[in-house]
């Protein structure tokens, strides 16, 4: 197996009585892409909010690249990125702008050719000069995306990248996630609600419930091996019925 | 300490004055405006008064090294805001940037949007109304370093409160200046301050800079040790403010409030 680009060991976290994510351990290696899966309120963008450092687990460790971000929080970070709808650059900044300025913050070295590099890999030169609030969704998620691929991550987070963008043009991101994992090795923690995209594009799956990992593997093979035809059945029956799924 | 992420936040405070003509105008329209009216009064004063005192270098001198004070501030503040209202606090902090070069990047983004109010004041002041700082000697020097450190101070505070209490709690950012203004004696001796309020004033360091001002434009001298306490004053204030900030950063990081910073939490 090759070596661990995030360790995750019993993370939890309480916001008083309630559990949002309960004691998970989990790791994504080098070339690997992960799928964090499960139902709205599972715990998924609690457990990538945690892995960004910008919510404190109540207990449990996260290393990146072997660094503990608690302790190396910025040269964790530092080797890390992310993208999520939720999480738009400004809009008042241009395309241009705000790659640049956020290769700054990453410390990236070629910000000459390496940003117009990724600007037509993304295909964003038409909007380069364009406000970023000006853009489509699905043009505001293609800039979100070369952001997350500035530094050239060791660890790539993705919340739901495809969420806003056409058959074609997520068809297209996803070749460009993939040949972007095999050509640097990075790890990539992906979610989805999208079952077929995350049956194209993950080595393996965790599946979420009510902040516990309750199903783990490939996700060609789960379905069947929990008595499933297709992997949205399962994620289906992880929403409905976890406690079916646990006593298996 | 990095350099390039402190040049990076003030590099997106330029790139949006740069882009905006809504965000340029007001750096010197305000003081503009204010540079005018009183320089009116003072010239008014000094015609119908007979005390002999030149109210410009008084009153106008003190206006404009007030307004000063305020566009310092708010040059942090504004900077900050910039985040609030972009909703960038996910992207910003998720990112290596350190608390300590995320503040200092706000101060130096203050110190040049500061430069074109200030740039403005003395050109109005100084072209319509006859006031030159030179009135004041090298004293110009520590009396803007006082003030600049103490709106550095107030500037990472009222952060610190609209990263804690949502972005709507701007409104208690603004008037922080005009809560301030009768303490410090802007327009008047600390002297004629009720006792009480006199006490608040010796811990504001702004009073010492009007004190010594006013000390300097009637003949008289400026109090060196209570000047050299009023900079450490701002200093220790600014190590409270961003000790302040800090928590309020930790907090939010704590309570899951820096993740769903633009949905309105007071818990």
């Amino acid at each position: 197996m090759s070596e661990k680009v995030l360790c995750v060991t019993n993370l939890s976290k309480q916001y008083g009585d309630m559990t949002a994510v309960d004691a998970i351990s989990f790791e994504v290696h080098a070339r690997e892409i992960v799928g964090l899966l499960g139902p709205n309120g599972a715990g998924k963008t609690t457990t990538i909010n945690m892995i960004l450092s910008i919510l404190e687990p109540s207990s449990g460790s996260i290393h990146v690249e072997g660094m503990d971000i608690a302790k190396q929080r910025s040269a964790a970070l530092a080797c890390t990125n992310f993208a999520a709808v939720y999480a738009p650059l400004p809009g008042n900044l241009t395309v241009y702008q705000n790659l640049k300025v956020f290769s700054l913050l990453y410390g990236v070295q070629d910000q000459g050719h390496g940003l117009e590099v990724l600007i037509d890999r993304f295909d964003l030169k038409p909007f380069r000069n364009i406000k970023c609030g000006l853009l489509s969704s699905g043009e505001q998620t293609r800039v979100g995306l070369a952001k997350a691929m500035l530094n050239q991550p060791h660890l790539l987070l993705l919340d739901e990248p495809t969420a806003s963008l056409d058959p074609a043009v997520a068809r297209d991101i996803r070749l460009k996630i993939r040949e972007f994992v095999t050509q640097t090795s990075a790890g990539v923690l992906w979610t989805s609600h999208n079952m077929y995209e995350v049956e194209a594009i993950c080595d393996r799956v965790l599946f979420l419930s009510h902040g516990k990992i309750l199903l783990e593997g490939d996700p060609k093979i789960l379905p069947r091996e929990y008595g499933k035809k297709t992997l949205e059945e399962l994620f289906i029956t992880v929403a409905r019925e976890p406690l079916s799924l646990e006593n298996t | 300490m990095n350099l390039k992420r402190i040049f990076a936040v003030m590099l997106r405070q330029f790139y949006l004055m740069r882009g905006s003509f809504s965000r340029v105008v007001p750096l010197f329209a305000w003081v503009a405006v204010d540079m005018v009216l009183w320089g009116f009064l003072t010239r008014y004063l000094n015609v119908s008064a007979s005390s002999g005192i030149n109210f410009v270098f008084i009153l106008l001198g003190a206006v404009l090294f007030w307004d000063f004070f305020i566009r310092v501030m708010q040059g942090v503040t504004m900077a900050f805001f910039e985040d609030v209202w972009s909703r960038n606090f996910l992207n910003m902090f998720a990112s290596p940037i350190t608390i300590a070069e995320y503040i200092i990047g706000l101060v130096v983004s203050s110190i040049g949007m500061t430069l074109i109010g200030l740039t403005a004041m003395i050109l109005i002041a100084a072209l319509c109304f006859g006031l030159s700082l030179m009135v004041y000697g090298m004293m110009i020097f520590p009396f803007l370093l006082i003030l600049f450190l103490f709106g550095i101070a107030i500037g990472i505070f009222g952060c610190a409160i609209v990263l804690r209490l949502g972005p709507a709690s701007e409104w208690f950012i603004w008037p922080i200046p005009a809560f301030l203004s009768p303490f410090v004696g802007v327009l008047y001796p600390i002297s004629t301050l009720p006792q009480s309020m006199q006490h608040v004033s010796h811990l504001l360091p702004p009073s010492h800079v009007f004190e010594g001002m006013r000390a300097i434009v009637t003949g008289g001298t400026v109090s060196w040790p209570l000047l050299a306490w009023s900079g450490c004053l701002a200093i220790a204030y600014i190590l409270l403010a961003s000790w302040c900030f800090t928590r309020t950063y930790q907090h939010a990081v704590r309570t899951g409030l820096m993740a769903r910073y633009s949905v309105e939490s007071l818990s």
